[in-house]
């Protein structure tokens, strides 16, 4: 009830902006090319469900295992960067640097290295992803408490005691504010992905029914990939609010 | 470990430190051939003015710094903690701040130095539960440390280091940061505790009160680089309370350390805090 009474406001927020939409494109006119209308998004989605599921599937997979791979190569790298003052010195500021460098513009190259199949998808997916999960976490590992570190050297701890006492669950926080914004990305790159070169999934859905101009089935492919992103985000804060529980920041 | 009282031996010392040289690369040396001996079960202050090296004092008592020179011996690293590994001592050193885990619950922090030395998790809690009440904690093991108020963390942070550090505790001013009135009642808290379990204590303050109230023992630290600590005896009887602070002969004693910090002249009147 507490929950529905703070998520009204952008429920109802959403359906006046379907309605905008729907009246919109029957006042104007606008050619379905331009603007399909809501409804006839709403229908293509009915029309075409068991074909869409099967998209939809096939790009969700390949989002969750860049996801898993930036998890598993971000945390990594974010504890060599943490581990090492050389690696700090170095790789650090390159993987920073390698924000400035157009991710679609390298995208091709995956393609090229990893094929038409799903490896160059997942490639895509890690080249967004990677990033706010190792940058974060490093910055987690970095800000973590050194008087904290300091007294549970005092009371004896070894370098696996403190990394795992002290530096794990100090750099959690912001572990999970990077997995949820790579969750959130996920999506785009695994679209991405598909657009440079494949047989199926959401994103060769969209390019082709955009090639044929069919405004509507566009706009559903967008809106099951935009719920997509919504989803992973949502279910990344679950987890972390399962792992962080009660405690602070 | 709580149960331990030493009343038959003759006095061993808690700590004891000989001939301490420490200073930081290119600076003045802080510390200069200081002798410093804690007797077994006694309370011993060190009172000094700001940026004399008192918390650097601390760091090289609980094995953070190494010493340039001289020996450091506490009477828990022949017993307690030996297995640590090589010269490793193992004290219940209590910071400033309370550095409490925020991820921890307030029975998970109070336990965390008795995990470190291998005591079972579960042996931990229940030591950690059976003194919860005495320390005015009743009911607080589940609460995480910001739910918790200043006073209240203080106290978490103290059973910690108790059950942390054999017999010596090291106490970085823990009180400065809290207001006036939470001060005097933990002050009180601490007497009262303390007599209980007789540690050996070690407590670093600015507040000359809180010095006389709680030691049996004030050290002075006056000159820089330290070479020696003045001591004082605070003949003070116990059990002792904040009423203590009234008495004529408390009054004599804070006269008596102000003239050796060089506060007041040697037969004037003066503040309390420095």
């Amino acid at each position: 009830m507490k929950m529905l009474k703070e998520k009204l406001p952008i429920l109802l927020f959403i359906l006046l902006l379907a309605l905008c939409w729907e009246l919109g494109t029957r006042v104007f006119d606008i050619p379905p090319y331009i603007i399909p209308r809501l409804s006839d998004v709403f229908a293509a989605l009915e029309q075409h469900a068991a074909l869409l599921g099967k998209h939809f599937a096939l790009t969700l997979w390949e989002a969750l295992l860049g996801l898993a791979f930036s998890v598993i190569f971000g945390v990594l790298s974010a504890i060599w960067i943490d581990s090492s003052s050389l690696a700090r010195k170095t790789i650090y500021p390159l993987i920073v640097a390698s924000q400035t460098v157009p991710i679609i513009a390298l995208s091709p190259i995956m393609v090229m290295w990893f094929g038409y199949e799903i490896g160059s998808k997942i490639a895509v997916v890690i080249l967004f992803t990677f990033f706010p999960v190792a940058v974060n976490t490093a910055d987690g590992f970095r800000t973590a408490d050194r008087e904290i570190g300091e007294l549970l050297r005092s009371m004896g701890a070894g370098k696996a005691q403190l990394f795992l006492k002290w530096k794990i669950p100090s750099a959690l926080p912001s572990f999970f504010t990077g997995l949820k914004m790579a969750a959130a990305i996920s999506v785009g790159g695994a679209t991405l992905g598909e657009w440079l070169g494949g047989e199926s999934g959401l994103g060769v859905y969209t390019k082709r029914a955009a090639n044929m101009l069919r405004g509507d089935d566009v706009f559903a492919g967008v809106l099951l990939l935009s719920l997509m992103g919504i989803a992973l985000f949502v279910a990344a804060q679950f987890i972390e609010r399962l792992v962080l529980g009660r405690r602070q920041n | 470990m709580s149960r331990q009282h030493v009343t038959a031996e003759p006095p061993r010392a808690g700590l004891s430190v000989q001939g301490l040289t420490y200073r930081f690369d290119g600076e003045e040396p802080l510390f200069e051939g200081l002798d410093l001996e804690v007797p077994q079960g006694q309370f011993v202050s060190i009172v000094a003015a700001s940026g004399m090296g008192k918390t650097t004092l601390f760091r090289l008592l609980a094995g953070l710094l190494q010493p340039d020179s001289g020996t450091i011996k506490t009477a828990s690293a022949g017993l307690v903690h030996q297995e640590q590994g090589a010269g490793r001592r193992t004290i219940g050193y209590m910071p400033q701040r309370d550095c409490l885990m925020p991820w921890r619950t307030v029975l998970d922090n109070a336990a965390i130095g008795l995990e470190l030395a291998g005591v079972s998790k579960r042996e931990a809690r229940r030591r950690v539960l059976e003194l919860l009440p005495e320390l005015g904690l009743a009911g607080t093991e589940a609460k995480y440390p910001h739910e918790l108020s200043g006073g209240m963390r203080q106290r978490v942070s103290f059973l910690r280091s108790l059950l942390a550090g054999g017999d010596l505790l090291l106490l970085d001013e823990p009180f400065s940061a809290l207001d006036a009135m939470t001060r005097v009642s933990m002050q009180q808290w601490l007497l009262q505790v303390w007599e209980k379990h007789r540690k050996t204590i070690l407590f670093i303050t600015h507040d000359i009160d809180e010095a006389l109230l709680l030691s049996d023992q004030v050290l002075v630290a006056a000159s820089r680089p330290i070479t020696r600590l003045e001591p004082l005896e605070v003949d003070l009887p116990r059990p002792r309370d904040y009423e203590t602070t009234l008495d004529e002969r408390f009054v004599y004693l804070k006269r008596q350390l102000l003239r050796q910090l060089g506060r007041i002249a040697p037969s004037g009147e003066g503040g309390g805090v420095l």
